[in-house]
């Protein structure tokens, strides 16, 4: 069952990064995608008994900190360059 | 029993949370929908015995990350396109490749699903204690590599607020 849910978890997060507009919500919604794959490794974890999910599930934490720390500050700037957080507005991004 | 019916609760509530941060508007309302996901997840883990791994959740990512999210949320007070209009022109493909993963990744997991009621849990509960000896006795080379991550970070972070500044001034 929780399988299911941690599945449900990464689709909607998936469905989130491609739909919503804003630049902040997108990150939001990757950091849910994260969420859905810890609750799977969690669960694995649980069903096998051993530490190896676990251990996984802190560097997953630790990788998530580390890209929030370092997206925000990006998406700041960005922000401040263009007053927008709509990503239609940074379509010159495009190569 | 009491146990089963709280697990399926707090399951249903971060299902329910993940749902919301799709439909709601404003950002902060999404960050407090992931916040309450997190912290259902967080009691789903706690029920299932992984006691550290409910700690970190609660600590790390509803302390620090999403501490650092409404900041952010409320330092950028942009009001633009974004707030009126919700979805990208990218609704329809975006739905459409979500049915066709749910289906891929559903049908795996059907197949792979164990038989109903099986579901044994091994070994007992695990605890800090643990985790702190699994993680210092198996796993040090990974425990070190976070710190050269979280080394990398620091300096990346620094160097993005350089960038910034450089191009101010």
């Amino acid at each position: 069952m929780l399988i299911v849910v941690s599945m449900a978890l990464f689709a909607l997060g998936l469905l989130g990064v491609i739909v919503r507009r804003n630049v902040l919500i997108m990150l939001m919604c990757m950091e849910l995608m994260l969420n859905g794959v810890n609750l799977s490794l969690v669960t694995f974890a649980h069903q096998s008994g051993s530490a190896a999910g676990a251990v996984l599930v802190f560097l997953i934490f630790v990788v998530a900190t580390a890209e929030i720390a370092i997206a925000i500050p990006i998406v700041l700037l960005l922000v401040r360059r263009k007053r927008a957080m709509d990503l239609d507005a940074y379509t010159d991004l495009k190569g | 029993m009491i146990e089963t019916l709280l697990l399926y609760l707090f399951a249903g509530t971060a299902l329910a949370a993940a749902v919301l941060m799709i439909v709601l508007r404003h950002p902060m309302r999404v960050a407090l929908a992931l916040i309450g996901c997190m912290l259902s997840l967080a009691a789903v883990y706690a029920l299932l015995d992984v006691h550290a791994i409910a700690v970190f959740q609660v600590l790390i990512y509803v302390g620090a990350v999403m501490v650092f999210m409404v900041y952010a949320i409320m330092l950028l007070d942009v009001r633009d396109s974004s707030y009126t209009r919700r979805y990208s022109g990218l609704l329809v493909p975006g739905v459409a490749g979500l049915l066709l993963l749910l289906a891929i990744l559903g049908h795996g997991v059907w197949r792979s699903l164990p038989a109903p009621g099986g579901a044994a849990s091994g070994g007992g509960p695990f605890r800090l204690k643990e985790f702190s000896v699994a993680f210092l006795n198996d796993y040090w080379l990974h425990f070190e590599l976070v710190s050269v991550l979280l080394v990398a970070a620091v300096v990346a972070a620094l160097a993005v607020l350089q960038v910034g500044r450089r191009n101010r001034g």
